[in-house]
């Protein structure tokens, strides 16, 4: 392996059918922020190639691949991030704050005796070493942490970074010998997609999300959220109480235990804003509510607030916003 | 089969919570605290799990202060048989590597043969002690689990990931997590309450453990800022009288949302 200045290692996140996450680009970007990225693709061979090329070109100066197979469940990632730490001899470990990032993020850490911090919304560089930034309780406080000594492993909040990095013409593919651990594993099926690929946007990172509530009353009638999500070109979101009441799955769900989005625009419809739920979206730039209740606590926090019925109200403005564009 | 379950007492979510603007640590005393929702659904699959298998022994861990006491009793209300509760000075501001060190040293004294842990905790949101504890015990890992099936030599469950779920099988000993979609723990009625007082808790040092805080011996992260943000303030509000969609368009317009 050639010598890169500051070695910034990334674990690229391989979805079932063998793209590069759309968490690629950011972790790179924010490797970038910090020295060279270098980026592990440890995904079953026949697959892999794309999310190599993802890989190459959100900026990663050299891209080290393993195949893995299918089954067993974080350990063979485990193993080849070992593998490749020990390679590269990295400044900083970047992985996404994914349900499979984590996974391995936390396990790496163990193995190689290292500080973990975790859900990052931004890198950066100090003199005293590499430092995360995180968002703690719904926005309401900024910290910062960094590693007593050593490296650092950090998992990165999808969709926060802004920064990408240029392409690297002369960037490099090479395999990475892994020695399998033979740690205990548990084995999973292939992963059944939950939805058809949607062409709505993705929720984290989105620039406008529509998320709905309890109010919304019935599946059916959630529709009126779809509707006016594409109006405005928005991702699709939910408070608990929808999720639960099964109007939409759990990964649509906003809050503390669901995603937290920072978008341009968040729009709230028939949600009452409980401080779970304003835990997830309460950094957003600006904030729409629509519900019947002038005294729900969503209210306090919205820039444009509307006291009224969304059955009434959201029908004409999807209509006003059809009409626009015509 | 003996299963322990990881609980943990967090700040009540329903009130401000608040972090410490000189160490950057949840401020305990600034509000009510509870036993994390989530790790009493943990505790909710190990007691269903009981039900049917009265040799089943179900412990609740956990790593806290002192005055976790009454969390950890009501851990032994709602249902667990008997509790261990990790105490130590030098535990104030442990890091994720610390805690899941001091966890694995307790689960691997007691000898668990599967350990139920919520997926993610409302305080930390960290969501890898349990990966971090498998790798400590090398025990098989199921993260994630928003369906659990208990057998004498391994779960079965569903697993939601990042892109959909699917089925996993992981052979005991185990460490699993589970999601919020799995049911509420019952309530602890007096009976409980009542046998709850009479259930051991097992209280551990470090020393106990043989295990050391000391800086020097592994890395840890610590928190080197922490500034606070202004609270959000309330904008324009509203009643609608016909025209609100009207207005709202103007105000997208106008700030360039539409
Ligand atoms: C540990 C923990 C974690 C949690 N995590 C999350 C989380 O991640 N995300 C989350 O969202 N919640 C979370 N919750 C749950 C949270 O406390 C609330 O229960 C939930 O957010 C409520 O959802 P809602 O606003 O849709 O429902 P409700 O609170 O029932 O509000 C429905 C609102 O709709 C309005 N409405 C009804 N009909 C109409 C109409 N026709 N027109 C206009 N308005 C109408 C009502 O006025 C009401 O304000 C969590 C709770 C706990 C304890
Ligand atoms: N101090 C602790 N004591 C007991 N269990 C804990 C502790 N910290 C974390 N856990 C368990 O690990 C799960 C995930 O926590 P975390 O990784 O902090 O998000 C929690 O739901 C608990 O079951």
């Amino acid at each position: 392996m050639p010598h890169y200045e500051s070695p910034i290692l990334v674990l690229i996140d391989v979805t079932p059918s063998g793209a590069a996450a759309p968490s690629t680009a950011q972790l790179i970007g924010a490797a970038a922020q910090l020295g060279t990225p270098v980026a592990l693709v440890a995904a079953p061979a026949d697959s892999a190639k794309d999310a190599v090329d993802s890989a190459v070109a959100a900026g990663a100066q050299l891209v080290l691949t393993t195949d893995v197979d299918d089954g067993p469940i974080a350990v063979p990632i485990v193993d080849a991030m070992q593998a490749a730490y020990r390679t590269v001899q990295p400044d900083a470990v970047l992985i996404s704050n994914s349900i499979a990032g984590r996974d391995v993020a936390g396990r790496l850490a163990v193995r190689e005796h290292l500080a973990l911090s975790v859900d990052a919304v931004d890198v950066a560089r100090d003199d005293e070493g590499i430092v995360a930034h995180h968002s703690v309780y719904g926005g309401a406080y900024l910290t910062h942490s960094a590693p007593t000594f050593g490296t650092p492993v950090i998992t990165v909040r999808q969709g926060t970074i802004d920064t990408r990095a240029k392409s690297a013409p002369e960037a490099r593919v090479e395999k990475l010998t892994v020695e399998p651990s033979g740690a205990a594993v548990a084995v999973g099926t292939v992963v059944e997609a939950l939805q058809i690929a949607s062409s709505r946007p993705e929720l984290r990172g989105a620039r406008v999300v529509v998320s709905g509530g309890r109010g919304l009353g019935s599946k059916e009638n959630f529709s009126l959220v779809e509707d006016l999500a594409d109006e405005l070109n928005a991702a699709i979101g939910a408070s608990r109480a929808a999720v639960d009441a099964g109007f939409i799955p759990f990964p649509h769900q906003v809050g503390q235990t669901g995603v937290s989005v920072s978008p341009q625009l968040y729009v709230a419809i028939g949600i009452s804003g409980a401080i779970q739920h304003r835990a997830g979206m309460q950094t957003a730039k600006t904030i729409v509510a629509i519900n019947k209740d002038p005294g729900s606590p969503i209210f306090d926090v919205a820039d444009f607030g509307i006291v009224g019925d969304l059955f009434t109200v959201v029908p004409q403005v999807v209509d006003a916003l059809r009409g626009r564009k015509k | 089969m003996k299963i322990f379950v990881l609980v943990k007492e967090v700040p009540d979510t329903y009130e401000d919570r608040r972090l410490d603007m000189e160490t950057g640590l949840a401020d305990r005393g600034a509000g009510q605290v509870v036993l994390d929702e989530i790790t009493e659904r943990a505790l909710e699959v190990a007691l269903k799990y009981a039900d049917a298998n009265p040799d089943a022994e179900v412990v609740a861990l956990s790593m806290a202060p002192e005055s976790a006491t009454s969390s950890i009793r009501r851990a032994l209300a709602i249902g667990a048989g008997s509790a261990v509760h990790v105490v130590d000075e030098a535990l104030h501001g442990a890091d994720l590597g610390l805690t899941a060190t001091v966890l694995a040293a307790a689960i691997r004294r007691g000898g668990a043969d599967l350990v139920i842990t919520g997926n993610l905790s409302t305080d930390g949101a960290g969501g890898v002690i349990p990966a971090m504890l498998a790798e400590h015990l090398n025990y098989a890992q199921a993260t994630n689990l928003s369906a659990v099936q208990i057998a004498p030599d391994a779960v079965t469950a569903t697993r939601e990931t990042d892109y959909g779920s699917q089925q996993v099988t992981a052979p005991l000993p185990a460490v699993v997590s589970i999601t919020e979609a799995l049911p509420e723990a019952r309530f602890p009625n007096f009976k409980g309450i009542m046998a709850a007082k009479k259930k051991p808790i097992e209280v551990l040092s470090l020393a106990d453990l043989g295990v050391t805080a000391d800086p020097a011996e592994a890395p840890q992260t610590i928190l080197t800022a922490v500034s606070e943000k202004p609270p959000r303030a309330g904008g324009v509000k509203i009643v609608d009288e016909g025209d609100a969609a009207v207005q709202l368009i103007d105000f997208l317009v106008k700030n360039r949302l539409v």
